[in-house]
């Protein structure tokens, strides 16, 4: 029944004069999410509204699926579209599509109807009147509510006739590539990919950077954040994978820092190397997945010291949000399942026991400062010989 | 250098099994049940095949049917022989340490109402056989025991359990699982008193998605796969006719002069376990000797994940594998009930590595290995989790 989709958006609409940047981003996203779908399509800017138009068969679901990823649209509306033959027989196929959406006609509704081409003979306003009396005439059952109906019948006047009364929800957020670039870093966990997922919804387009240590973690672990990538370069666009052997630094580290401070360390040579590729691809920001408490390295306090090293803004969107609400939108975006796999298991020689929960950012300057210049070629060497991959 | 010592996981194909196979695909790609002679010629192949291995087994050559391999074989002997004979009892012996195809399928028999008893090992691997008598009662049909463990390589007492079986209940049916044993030991079946055979073709140099079931005749088995009656319609099915001409072929060439091809291998194990008993903090887990296959070697490496050197080895073009390459990439890693079986404890089981040979590894890659390993310890050992 569904051939064409009408697009709805919300936020960007009141962007000013800046809107058509919006809009276009917008309809590339569409065109290349479309991209991978079987079938072709169409997608027009119509004064406002995006539509987009199958040109052949296509599988309805994997259609909704590929639009309901793209961050700027809040609704997806499967339109009928009909051939203006006269207002009786448009009168005739909404009845007809009320029967074919809605089995049980124990329903109030509203017609609303639009002229975008003003020479149709009847004003909107009759459509309403006129509509809804045909449609109470055919299901005597169904009620009006101008208030709050439970479908609102929309009619559009155009070239064709659209007619619509369901909206699906869509991904919300504004277009990727609307706001400038972030440097994820990514592991191989949970939390990462969903906060990844959570900026670039706001139009942000993501790099990342991982710290592979091989022996201790092994080649199935960086395919693991490699797939991780690809998961949620689905919503967000291409993403360029920056991959660093960290293994040296971190020995190095482990032999030279007392052992309860080995994380809070080794995560501030994180920030500081994936700053470092972050400045040179021009990121705005770094993103990570931390979120208050949820391990020694996560608490205020860490937090506050790893946060030390970094000259740019961090944006931890899930900062605040409970395991379990995480792990939900992990299994909504689909990383879940991957996050969970085991293979990292056999770096834990990296975790103390009974680490640092409050760390003294003296203490931690202090024990750096003793890894001295031969820690600084470390870090030199883990840049120099970073692994790109392009995840999408 | 390079050192390929994961030959129990799979091997490589063996020159004239890839030949034959090319040939079949690209000239002689019939299918057997077609009518012309396309069809005669493929069906020749699979007949041949069963023809070599029937007369390494000394066996009839329609007792062999042929699967996608050792996974199949194992469900086919075990769900087949329970379903065609539940009637008679619905009681089944097996080991504590069997590879997961024959676990697995145990697991889902006990869901149908079976009754499993299996069987614990001791520190060698071996099941005792005074138990395995005394789990032996009205109810039972079927004895399902593993011929080498493909962990360890321990060697169960195949013809003490065959004594035990005629001697108490001859009509109890035996399935052995000779994934690991078939290239290394002489079978025979028929003397052996083994009603179920399985066997993978990739073990042995031959295909990947190739094995065979030996299948005792008048032995009473349902198929699990069901249309077109192929192979006595125990297994519909268009046969994979380069598979199979391939896995002939292999097995053939892996028989020929066994006993000089399995002094090798035992030399070459002798070697690497004399080696490794001289390094600080390693634990051989397997018999020395003669008591356990002569491919298969697993040690401990205390202090050390087994993953962190395997993983480190690999960086040196050493490829060895941790626990059962089959079962490291399961959800939620438990230690094996093989290492967990033969008494280990959960440090010496984490830390364990299997190598595993084949008739192309040489002394030199065994060297090399161990070389590898005596200065990679050190290094490692510095960095085992603080306290």
């Amino acid at each position: 029944m569904f051939k064409a989709f009408l697009l709805k958006y919300a936020e960007i609409g009141v962007k000013g004069k800046n809107r058509y940047l919006f809009e276009n981003a917008l309809v590339r996203q569409i065109e290349s999410a479309l991209c991978k779908v079987d079938g072709t399509f169409g997608v027009s800017k119509v004064s406002g509204r995006i539509y987009v138009t199958a040109e052949s068969a296509f599988d309805y679901d994997e259609v909704i699926a590929a639009l309901t990823k793209i961050f700027g649209l809040v609704g997806i509306c499967p339109l009928l579209q009909i051939e203006d033959n006269g207002f009786d027989d448009l009168a005739e196929q909404v009845i007809k599509y009320l029967d074919n959406m809605y089995s049980d006609k124990n329903l109030t509704f509203k017609v609303n109807a639009r002229r975008a081409r003003k020479n149709y003979p009847l004003t909107s306003t009759e459509i309403n009147m006129e509509l809804g009396s045909r449609i109470l005439e055919a299901y005597p059952e169904m009620s009006v509510d101008v208030h709050k109906p439970d479908k609102l019948i929309s009619v559009e006047i155009r070239e064709k006739i659209n007619i619509y009364s369901e909206t699906i929800k869509g991904a919300g957020g504004m277009p990727v590539g609307t706001a400038g670039k972030a440097m994820l870093l990514l592991s191989g966990g949970i939390d990462s990919p969903v906060a990844g997922y959570m900026v670039s919804r706001r139009g942000v387009t993501l790099e990342a950077t991982y710290f592979h240590a091989p022996p201790y973690t092994s080649e199935r672990a960086k395919q693991k954040v490699v797939d991780l990538a690809k998961k949620v370069a689905k919503y967000s666009g291409p993403i360029k994978l920056n991959v660093v052997n960290f293994t040296d630094a971190q020995l190095f580290i482990y032999d030279k820092c007392p052992h309860d401070e080995l994380t809070i360390i080794m995560r501030r040579y994180m920030m500081r190397i994936a700053q470092h590729f972050a400045e040179e691809s021009g990121c705005l920001g770094l993103i990570t997945g931390e979120s208050i408490g949820q391990v020694a390295s996560q608490t205020m306090q860490s937090l506050n010291t790893t946060n030390e090293v970094c000259t740019m803004p961090v944006y931890r969107p899930v900062i605040a949000f409970d395991k379990q609400d995480i792990v939900d939108i992990a299994v909504q975006i689909d990383t879940y399942e991957t996050s969970i796999l085991p293979y990292e298991d056999c770096c834990t020689i990296f975790v103390a026991k009974h680490p640092v929960t409050k760390p003294n950012l003296k203490y931690i300057k202090n024990s750096e400062e003793k890894l001295g210049e031969e820690m600084e070629e470390l870090v030199r060497k883990a840049i120099e010989t970073v692994e790109v991959i392009w995840c999408e | 250098m390079e050192a390929y010592l994961d030959n129990s996981a799979t091997t490589k194909v063996f020159e004239n099994v890839k030949d034959i196979m090319v040939e079949i695909m690209t000239e002689d790609y019939g299918n057997p049940s077609s009518m012309h002679m396309r069809g005669v010629e493929a069906e020749r192949y699979i007949r041949r095949s069963a023809e070599m291995i029937a007369e390494i087994l000394k066996v009839e050559e329609k007792e062999i049917i042929f699967t996608s391999g050792g996974t199949e074989s194992n469900n086919l002997a075990i769900l087949g022989a329970a379903m065609a004979n539940r009637r008679a009892g619905m009681h089944i012996i097996t080991t504590a340490v069997e590879h997961a195809s024959v676990h697995s399928s145990m697991e889902y028999l006990k869901e149908q109402g079976f009754r499993v008893t299996s069987l614990g090992v001791d520190a060698s691997g071996v099941i005792s056989l005074d138990e395995l008598e005394h789990a032996i009662c009205e109810d039972t049909i079927l004895i399902s025991v593993m011929y080498v463990n493909n962990e360890i390589g321990s060697v169960m007492p195949i013809d003490g359990i065959a004594e035990i079986i005629r001697r108490k209940k001859p009509d109890i049916l035996f399935h052995v699982d000779a994934i690991q044993a078939f290239g290394k030991f002489e079978i025979y079946p028929k003397r052996q008193h083994i009603d179920l055979l399985s066997v993978s073709g990739h073990k042995i140099h031959g295909p990947k998605g190739t094995g065979f079931l030996y299948i005792r005749d008048k032995c009473r088995i349902r198929p699990l796969l069901l249309g077109g009656g192929q192979q006595r319609g125990l297994r519909s099915g268009t046969e994979n006719v380069p598979g199979i001409a391939g896995l002939g072929v292999a097995a053939k060439e892996i028989y020929e002069n066994l006993p000089e091809k399995r002094a090798g291998l035992q030399e070459l194990k002798d070697h690497l376990i004399e080696k490794l008993q001289q390094i600080e903090n390693v634990k051989i887990n397997s018999q020395g000797g003669t008591g356990s296959a002569p491919h298969i070697v697993n040690a401990s490496f205390l202090g050390i994940r087994s993953e962190v050197l395997l993983h480190a080895l690999e960086e040196k073009n050493i490829f060895v594998s941790s626990g059962s390459a089959c079962s490291s990439n399961k959800q939620k890693q438990t230690v094996s009930a093989t290492l967990k079986g033969i008494g280990l404890s959960i440090e010496e089981a984490e830390s364990a590595l299997r190598f595993s040979f084949s008739i192309f590894t040489t002394r030199e890659e065994i060297d090399y290995t161990l070389d590898v390993i005596r200065e990679l310890l050190p290094k490692l050992r510095l960095y085992i989790r603080k306290k």
